[in-house]
């Protein structure tokens, strides 16, 4: 076992984990934060994206053992983030989200994506999202509620 | 799927690294970003018995810059270098790479020296890092020495790097102002590892030029003739055809079927256009 310590959604732990264990499956199993998405399981479907010091990572290649003195967010831990106000808003008015299994992993990107400044176009937007599978392919949804979303943030920002 | 069990190990020098990796009967890995050896490890192609954490190490996670050479911590990420955190030898080749290695998630994790070390025959670093005449520096028990990267991998997942051997870093010669080069990276899908991958590199004012191809099944290949033709700048389309034909042909240990012909030598055009147009 591995003793860690480590910061998530903005609360302080400390935890004995087996090196085998994934942050996904500690995110999962452990705190039952299960926003946490697994697909592929091997870094390709984008489902398990999390922040890992304030920048998306893949939750299911990322062990456990080595999130010691890093800061995790998932999903749940970003319910009052303003990015992810926006995305909310406009994936639910948009019907960006089908099945649900990519969304949260779609709205750390795309948070991101909009965070960097890469939310310009709908091509930005595309290349942004090809680490992130949806197997409805509600693309088309997707994209059209990121580029509403990244026009909102950028509102209030010049608003404030 | 879930990996096989193993032990892990986060020292807090290389030569503690080191010595850990020095540990008789343990089959033991270097892992820094491991986004490519945990993928393996959760699909049970890999199964150490101990992994060896070196993303932290101090001094490797940065890149410094000195008169002529920039000198890269193995465990520099793709992501520093898209964002250009750091000093740039390459003129913006090896941020323009960066940005098309996988995608964002992976790329704020995986570091430069690992994606050299693992070798993948598809992977970007081993190419470009051969074209700009990078140096990789191995750091072991017996000391420290350095290997041109052209020579650094041999073959499919297969390196210079011996048992108990740790790149520690990559110096990369700065190119001149006027220096220019190409990169084609072909792919069905923007992230995917390559169907097809070249670099060229041409610096009239340091007198070279280098053309090598990727994602061949085998390590990178510096195409010659493409190579030669490149430094005299401006090509006719059939001279540089024939070039290309020629690197192809003379690669004899490989095996393109025509699909990949014509992608390998369609990437190398492309490539050696782009690395003698006129600056804009």
């Amino acid at each position: 076992m591995t003793a860690i310590r480590f910061r998530l959604n903005d609360a302080d732990f400390a935890e004995d984990v087996a090196p085998r264990l994934s942050l996904a499956d500690l995110l999962r199993e452990r705190h039952n934060l299960t926003a946490t998405h697994l697909g592929c399981e091997h870094g390709v479907c984008g489902a398990c994206t999390v922040l890992v010091d304030g920048m998306p990572a893949r939750a299911c290649l990322m062990l456990a053992a080595a999130c010691d003195d890093r800061q995790i967010h998932s999903l749940e831990g970003l319910r009052d983030d303003p990015v992810i106000a926006a995305l909310r808003d406009s994936f639910h008015r948009r019907h960006a989200v089908q099945c649900g299994f990519c969304t949260p992993g779609m709205l750390i990107s795309a948070r991101d994506l909009i965070q960097r400044g890469r939310a310009g176009s709908e091509a930005e937007i595309r290349a942004g999202l090809a680490g992130n599978l949806c197997r409805c392919t509600g693309y088309t949804n997707i994209v059209s509620a990121i580029a509403e979303a990244a026009q909102t943030v950028a509102a209030q920002g010049k608003a404030a | 799927m879930k990996p096989a069990a193993f032990d892990y190990a986060r020292p807090r020098s290389l030569s503690e690294a080191l010595e850990l990796l020095a540990r008789p009967n343990v089959d033991a890995r270097v892992i820094a970003g491991g986004q490519s050896l945990v993928a393996m490890m959760n699909l049970r192609v890999a199964s150490p018995g101990l992994l060896v954490d070196i993303a932290r190490l101090p001094d490797l996670g940065s890149a410094t810059e000195e008169d002529s050479t920039v000198f890269y911590g193995a465990c520099v990420t793709h992501a520093m270098i898209e964002d250009r955190i750091g000093p740039d030898p390459s003129n913006g080749l090896m941020p323009k790479v960066a940005e098309t290695l996988a995608y964002r998630a992976v790329r704020n994790r995986g570091t430069i020296g690992g994606s050299l070390a693992l070798a993948d025959p598809a992977a970007e670093w081993p190419c470009v890092l051969a074209a700009l005449d990078a140096t990789a520096i191995i750091e072991g028990w017996n000391g420290k020495k350095a290997v041109a990267c052209r020579d650094f991998v041999t073959g499919i997942y297969e390196t210079r790097l011996a048992a108990g051997e740790i790149l520690t870093a990559i110096w990369v010669p700065k190119l001149s102002p006027e220096a220019r080069w190409g990169y084609v990276k072909l792919a069905r899908k923007s992230g995917e590892f390559a169907l097809s991958l070249v670099v060229a590199v041409r610096d009239p004012a340091r007198g070279y030029a280098r053309v090598v191809l990727g994602a061949t099944d085998g390590p990178p290949l510096i195409l010659e003739a493409t190579s030669r033709l490149c430094g005299r700048g401006r090509a006719e389309p059939a001279a540089a055809r024939e070039a290309v034909a020629a690197d192809l042909a003379r690669a004899a240990d490989r095996q393109f079927d025509a699909f990949r012909h014509s992608l390998h030598a369609t990437a190398a055009l492309r490539a050696l256009t782009q690395a003698t147009e006129a600056a804009a």
